[in-house]
């Protein structure tokens, strides 16, 4: 341990950064410390769990530990960043901001060799959360204990300068991270050559297409292996290509005991694939945090119960391009997509919301129509994953009128994972395309609509050993093949070769 | 011994805290050296970048800015001191003011400029500014060197005094640091004080005699004329002037024979420094939250 003396005269000292000023200089240049990428070995550790000071009911293999820990923001409520709106709020005696509690009592240890991720919807707290561990941000109140060189990519490439050449920023970069010249001298090579830009290191960075600046700063980023790697939402960028790249590294270092990482992100499946162990985030604490497929799956559903989350790939749909004007009307009275002539329409889940293939999604239409005309049910799957609908059930002649509800079963057996919305209109015969020799749902016109609050969401989460590429799932289908001949010379044969080379492949509908 | 204080704050406030050993401090410094480096290289190099003369205009600008006052003050309005080396202890007196100047202009803007940076990564925030104000220190040494070679040609007499030349740069660039510090501090919070510094140090370079000599304003009033030379500021400048080139520069030293009003502008640089320091580091944990 130095002693404080050793530094005061030093301009070093002005590193001592301090929250509050209760700190003694010690701490908070130990504190420093974290952060700045510093070249702790694990033997220190070991050495420092012999120490005795409230590290001793850590358990030794704790790389991260964080107690109590909560923060809260003070967000401006007038822009005061100027002298005159502080001098106004001084003396008028205006606080200027509200707080905001964005973390409370949160709670967690990481382990050595855990590949741990953080998840959560967006504005949960994440990312403040890693702000905290990499030191960017001090915490409220409780304590965050570090054991190790934590290395954090809050964002890809930090430090680029547009301006300056790809070698310079390998450099300045690599600087950010704790690396001497000599020493990405020595990896700079390795560097460029996974980011496979030989060719452009010496042009400005400003040329490099993004695809290319990505490339670059993970390249960067991955051989500045620290023990601790902390990682936001690296996956969301780059192309298929660099993302298969993300996944051999994740494969690799999850192997490695030695490493740990914690990742956040709003993909489950790479939660499912790379992590060990996992926390959910939801307003600033933790809800669930038992194994990483029920963070997971809490998470997924989490965003089902949220309406209007995950909507966006929804927003552009018919069913919610037209009504603006019906809002406009109707809106006194009754929600988007109702009106007068059809005051209740709306789907309630009767089964979970989070099903897998081999069950059916069972849900009740609550509807009322007074009107002695025929009129039908149309319901809309929306896939949000890979957007489109995958199914439509047409127009449904209902028999019931008045107030009434009806329970619908949805098979799911031909799904892979992937979460769904499920829309339903009411509606009614088209007076000009009556007689006309079209599907139902051709000659229909929609009455109403479920909007936001009144449609439901659904996910079909399905063993993890099942494909989860395409949406259907390939042996719910009867393929056929056959050889055919080469050339075109043997079409004689093509029958008798073909008989025998079909192959049926397992054809079995659920 | 001092985690067992910690031990007793964490249950009302935060800390982060590493388990370490000695080498942390070591480590530390190197991280923050390597941060440093890198960081003045690339401020140097965007300096002037697109420029065509580059690096060269470190060395114009400042002489061009001499060329100017050189026809207005000592050929127009015909200032001197009455020494033969006026012209060059004019032009040392622009070199030195465009450093202090330009150091606590970048200084100023270092932490809200380098914003981006301290949201993403953990550092000693200290740097960015240090980073700024060595890049000014850079461009004072080059200068310095056309000063010296000028005095040559000019036939300035070296004696043994021009050995404490750095002492004088030092003391400068420390002023400069304490208020670069000061103002990025400042300029977190209110960005009004970029504006406010433009007008003070106008108001500074007009109160200081660089561009003309320390008798003009004795000569209205020797009070008045003392007093301009306890702003540490004009200390310094006077003394590297006396050193460097012409031992009839008035100082604080043969200016003042009161011991004690001898040593206010060095008590002033240290309180400037001590004072940028303290707020700095009061503040300088919650930039990352503000910018």
């Amino acid at each position: 341990m130095t002693t404080k003396s050793d530094n005061m005269k030093d301009i070093q000292d002005l590193d001592q950064t301090d929250a509050t000023g209760t700190l003694t200089e010690q701490e908070t240049d130990e504190a420093e410390t974290v952060m700045t990428a510093t070249d702790e070995r694990i033997e220190t550790v070991e050495e420092a769990a012999v120490n005795d000071d409230d590290s001793d009911d850590i358990p030794e293999d704790v790389v991260l530990h964080v107690s109590h820990v909560s923060k809260t923001f003070r967000l401006p409520t007038e822009k005061a960043s100027g002298l005159k709106q502080a001098f106004i709020n001084w003396t008028r005696g205006i606080k200027g901001y509200t707080e905001q509690h964005v973390l409370r009592d949160i709670s967690f240890d990481v382990h050595r060799g855990d590949f741990f991720g953080i998840v959560g919807r967006n504005g949960s707290g994440k990312s403040t959360l890693l702000k905290l561990i990499s030191g960017i941000y001090k915490p409220n109140s409780g304590q965050i204990v570090v054991k190790g060189k934590l290395v954090s990519f809050i964002e890809l490439g930090v430090g680029f300068n547009p301006e300056l050449s790809g070698r310079e920023n390998v450099y300045l970069n690599g600087a950010l991270l704790g690396f001497t010249r000599e020493e990405i001298d020595a990896m700079y090579d390795e560097i460029v050559e996974f980011a496979e830009l030989e060719d452009f290191m010496d042009q400005k960075l400003k040329n490099y297409s993004s695809g290319m600046q990505v490339r670059l700063a993970f390249s960067v980023a991955i051989k500045a292996r620290g023990d601790i790697l902390v990682l936001d939402e690296v996956l969301a960028v780059g192309d298929e290509a660099f993302q298969r790249k993300c996944d051999e590294f994740f494969t690799a270092i999850k192997k490695d005991k030695t490493k740990t990482v914690i990742l956040v992100t709003h993909d489950m499946s790479a939660v499912k694939k790379y992590c060990n162990r996992a926390i959910l985030i939801k307003d600033g604490v933790i809800i669930e945090s038992r194994s990483k497929d029920d963070v997971a799956d809490r998470y997924s559903l989490e965003n089902l119960n949220v309406t209007g989350a995950l909507s966006n790939g929804v927003d552009d749909s018919p069913a919610d391009e037209e009504p603006k004007e019906v809002q406009e009307e109707s809106k006194p009275a009754y929600p988007t997509g109702l009106s007068e002539r059809v005051p209740v329409l709306s789907i309630i889940p009767v089964s979970s919301q989070l099903l897998s293939n081999d069950e059916d999604f069972v849900f009740d239409v609550e509807y009322q129509f007074d009107e002695d005309i025929p009129f039908y049910l149309a319901f809309t799957i929306y896939d949000l994953k890979r957007g489109g609908i995958p199914y439509d059930s047409g127009s449904v002649p209902m028999t019931r009128h008045g107030h009434q509800r009806i329970r619908f079963h949805i098979p799911l057996h031909l799904f892979t994972s992937s979460d769904f919305k499920l829309v339903v209109s009411l509606r009614e015969d088209d007076p000009n395309r009556v007689g006309e020799d079209v599907d139902v749902s051709l000659r229909t016109l929609r009455v109403a609509f479920t909007n936001e609050d009144r449609s439901c969401l659904f996910s079909v989460r399905n063993d993890a050993r099942l494909p989860n590429f395409a949406l259907i799932l390939p042996d719910r289908f009867d393929l056929k093949q056959h050889y055919v001949a080469l050339d075109g010379d043997a079409d004689n044969e093509s029958d008798a070769a073909g008989g025998q080379a079909d192959v049926e492949t397992d054809g079995s509908k659920g | 011994m001092n985690r067992a204080k910690e031990s007793h704050n964490s249950a009302s406030r935060g800390s982060v805290r590493m388990v370490t050993s000695s080498g942390a401090k070591q480590s530390s410094r190197r991280y923050s050296r390597i941060v440093l480096r890198e960081l003045v290289r690339t401020d140097f190099k965007m300096r002037y970048q697109g420029s065509f003369l580059g690096v060269a205009w470190s060395v114009l600008k400042p002489l061009m800015l001499f060329c100017v006052m050189y026809a207005v003050f000592v050929r127009f309005l015909k200032f001197t001191d009455g020494t033969p080396h006026f012209a060059m202890v004019l032009l040392l007196g622009t070199v030195l003011w465009s450093f202090f100047n330009e150091a606590t202009n970048m200084g100023m803007v270092a932490v809200v400029g380098r914003g981006d940076l301290l949201r993403k990564v953990h550092f000693p925030t200290y740097i960015v500014v240090v980073a700024a104000t060595l890049n000014s220190m850079i461009s004072l040494l080059i200068n310095l060197v056309v000063v010296i070679i000028f005095s040559i040609v000019n036939g300035v007499h070296f004696t043994w005094r021009v050995l404490l030349v750095p002492v004088g740069i030092v003391e400068l660039y420390l002023i400069a640091l304490g208020c670069s510090l000061l103002l990025a501090t400042l300029n977190v919070y209110f960005h009004d004080i970029q504006h406010i510094w433009e007008v003070f140090l106008q108001a500074m370079f007009y109160g200081m005699p660089i561009i003309y000599p320390l008798q003009m304003a004795m000569n209205a009033s020797p009070f008045f004329g003392k007093l301009l030379l306890l702003n540490p500021v004009a200390q310094t400048i006077q003394d590297v002037r006396y050193w460097l080139i012409e031992q009839r520069t008035p100082t604080v030293w043969n200016t003042i024979n009161t011991p004690w009003i001898q040593t206010i502008p060095l008590i002033l640089a240290a309180c400037i420094f001590a004072l940028g320091v303290y707020v700095f580091n009061r503040n300088s944990s919650k930039f990352a939250e503000i910018l």
